[in-house]
């Protein structure tokens, strides 16, 4: 187990937003959290990566306690946040975005390797180098930002809401770079509204609805249960 | 002709001692988006700190501005700790209204007699004021001396900003303080860093200041701030070569509206255009809607 939450509970002033989360990932593995929109997904996420502290319960990464350790060393022990609303910085240029990634990084030789990894997945970044990453598309933004997320060589990578705000197409494109990712070695935290393609590359899922996990499991008995179709994956349930 | 090449020349002087003083109000501005109305006075500590250095402990020129500088550095990091940090989530005015009574402590804690006290000071001039032409403009080796520090100063944090890894971390804070988190930032530590840097950049305008206008006392620092300020919104707030357009502007403005115009009108043209800027175009010269901060 790489990663473990426990009874979490998060405040947001005096509104309880997570009322005692628990749920694990395995390593090596890509683990999902599902959920509509306020249900608490992002919230764990930023508590998982320091930007937020719980009242109460617990983060523990590699067997070590992590729930008040600032942010800024969170990353240094392998934890990779890339965040909702992908946060790229849109004063630097991509190649400046992607080198920020690696901030925690002091081999140079290390960095490079990474860089030309990074723009070997995700093609488009070596065209758009130079090009400060404000003026870039949606799609090229979330590249970004995971390229940025992977260049500090996580051992967990947190991805939230990737696939927000992009068309079909590049949602595939996303979802297969995930899967790569994650075969070539890296441990997966995946938040998304989007459960159907979510469900389709996850090994486990948990379903999250106003701050509790409300269903959890293998992501192929969640992506069968019933009332998760109808809720989540858009079908109509029959009623007989 | 000569005589207004002359007063250019004063402008130019005038105008790169506002450029150090803007430079630390964009600068932090673009990091906490918070004006720091005591700016003014870290340039007046400044100020005394360097007459102290050379002319009453007799350190060489060079060692009294760095000194200057070191000691600005510090005061800069203890204010934003001590009257900054703590509001920095706060809403803005809690912080603004902080950073008036800073301005206030430092100028009347400045005042009393077993600090700088409360009197003028005639500066010494620590080298021999010499005129020179140079392609029929006259000049002087202070003036001189005063752009080429400047100009070189400009280009180390301009390196610094864009060449080095706590440059591009300054840059990431500007925009998102918890993106940065996320890469690694400690944030707390860059927004220091940017006031030690801002506040020393403001020292040593406050030593040259001093050298070229030699009288100083505890208040000295309002009005050179708050025409610094007026720089900084003229160029674009938190953009740092607009910092330094807005002050050559506000130099040339002033001394040849003293010169040609009349010497009582200088200030209130030099606010007049704050005024005008603030309505016309509040993003500044070089402002975009979006702006680049840092």
């Amino acid at each position: 187990m790489i990663l473990e939450v426990k009874e979490l509970e998060v405040y947001y002033g005096a509104i309880r937003a997570l009322q005692g989360i628990s749920f694990q990932v395995n390593e090596g593995e890509i683990v999902t959290l599902i959920g509509a929109n306020g249900a608490g997904k992002s919230t764990t996420m930023r508590t998982v990566s320091g930007l937020l502290q719980p009242r109460k319960g617990e983060v523990v990464f590699q067997g070590r306690r992590i729930n008040r350790i600032p942010a800024h060393k969170i990353v240094r022990l392998g934890i990779s946040h890339v965040p909702e609303g992908r946060q790229i910085f849109p004063n630097l240029t991509v190649t400046e975005n992607l080198l920020m990634g690696a901030y925690t990084r002091r081999d140079r030789a290390g960095i490079k390797q990474s860089l030309e990894e990074v723009m070997d997945r995700f093609p488009r970044l070596r065209e758009r180098a130079k090009q400060l990453a404000g003026t870039l598309s949606g799609g090229e933004q979330q590249m970004v930002a995971m390229g940025r997320g992977l260049m500090s060589k996580p051992k967990l990578l947190i991805l939230d809401e990737p696939s927000m705000g992009l068309s079909p197409l590049l949602v595939e494109e996303i979802f297969n770079i995930i899967k790569t990712i994650n075969l070539q070695g890296t441990t997966i935290l995946l938040v998304e509204q989007n459960a159907f393609m979510a469900l389709q590359v996850a090994h486990q899922a948990y379903v999250l609805e106003t701050g509790r996990i409300v269903l959890s499991g293998p992501a192929r008995e969640v992506q069968a249960n019933p009332q998760i179709r109808s809720a989540y994956l858009g079908e109509v349930q029959m009623v007989s | 002709m000569e005589h207004v090449m002359e007063q250019i020349i004063n402008g130019l002087q005038l105008g790169f001692m506002y450029a150090l003083i803007a430079l630390g109000y964009t600068m932090v501005y673009g990091v906490v988006q918070l004006i720091n109305f005591a700016h003014g006075d870290v340039f007046m500590v400044g100020a005394f700190v360097g007459y102290f250095g050379f002319a009453v402990w007799g350190l060489p020129l060079p060692l009294a501005i760095v000194n200057a500088m070191v000691i600005c550095a510090i005061l800069g990091m203890v204010i934003e700790k001590i009257a900054y940090r703590p509001l920095r989530y706060a809403p803005k005015i809690a912080a603004l209204i902080s950073a008036l009574g800073v301005s206030l402590f430092l100028e009347y804690f400045s005042s009393l007699k077993f600090v700088f006290g409360p009197d003028y000071r005639v500066v010494p001039r620590p080298i021999h004021e010499v005129h020179w032409h140079i392609l029929g403009i006259p000049i002087t080796n202070i003036q001189v001396m005063v752009i080429v520090v400047v100009l070189v100063m400009l280009l180390l944090l301009q390196l610094l900003i864009y060449r080095t890894r706590i440059g591009m971390a300054m840059r990431t804070v500007a925009v998102d303080h918890n993106a940065a988190r996320l890469m690694g930032v400690n944030v707390d530590n860059t927004i220091s860093l940017t006031f030690a840097i801002g506040s020393a950049f403001a020292a040593l305008g406050g030593v040259l200041y001093a050298i070229a206008y030699p009288q100083i006392q505890p208040f000295m620092g309002i009005m050179p701030g708050l025409k610094a300020f007026t720089a900084a919104v003229l160029g674009g707030i938190g953009i740092i070569p607009g910092a330094v357009i807005g002050a050559l502007i506000m130099g040339q403005v002033e001394t040849l509206t003293a010169a040609f115009i009349s010497s009582q009108l200088r200030d209130a043209i030099a606010f007049a255009i704050l005024i005008l800027v603030l309505l016309i175009r509040p993003t500044g010269i070089l402002g975009r809607s979006q702006t680049e901060k840092v």
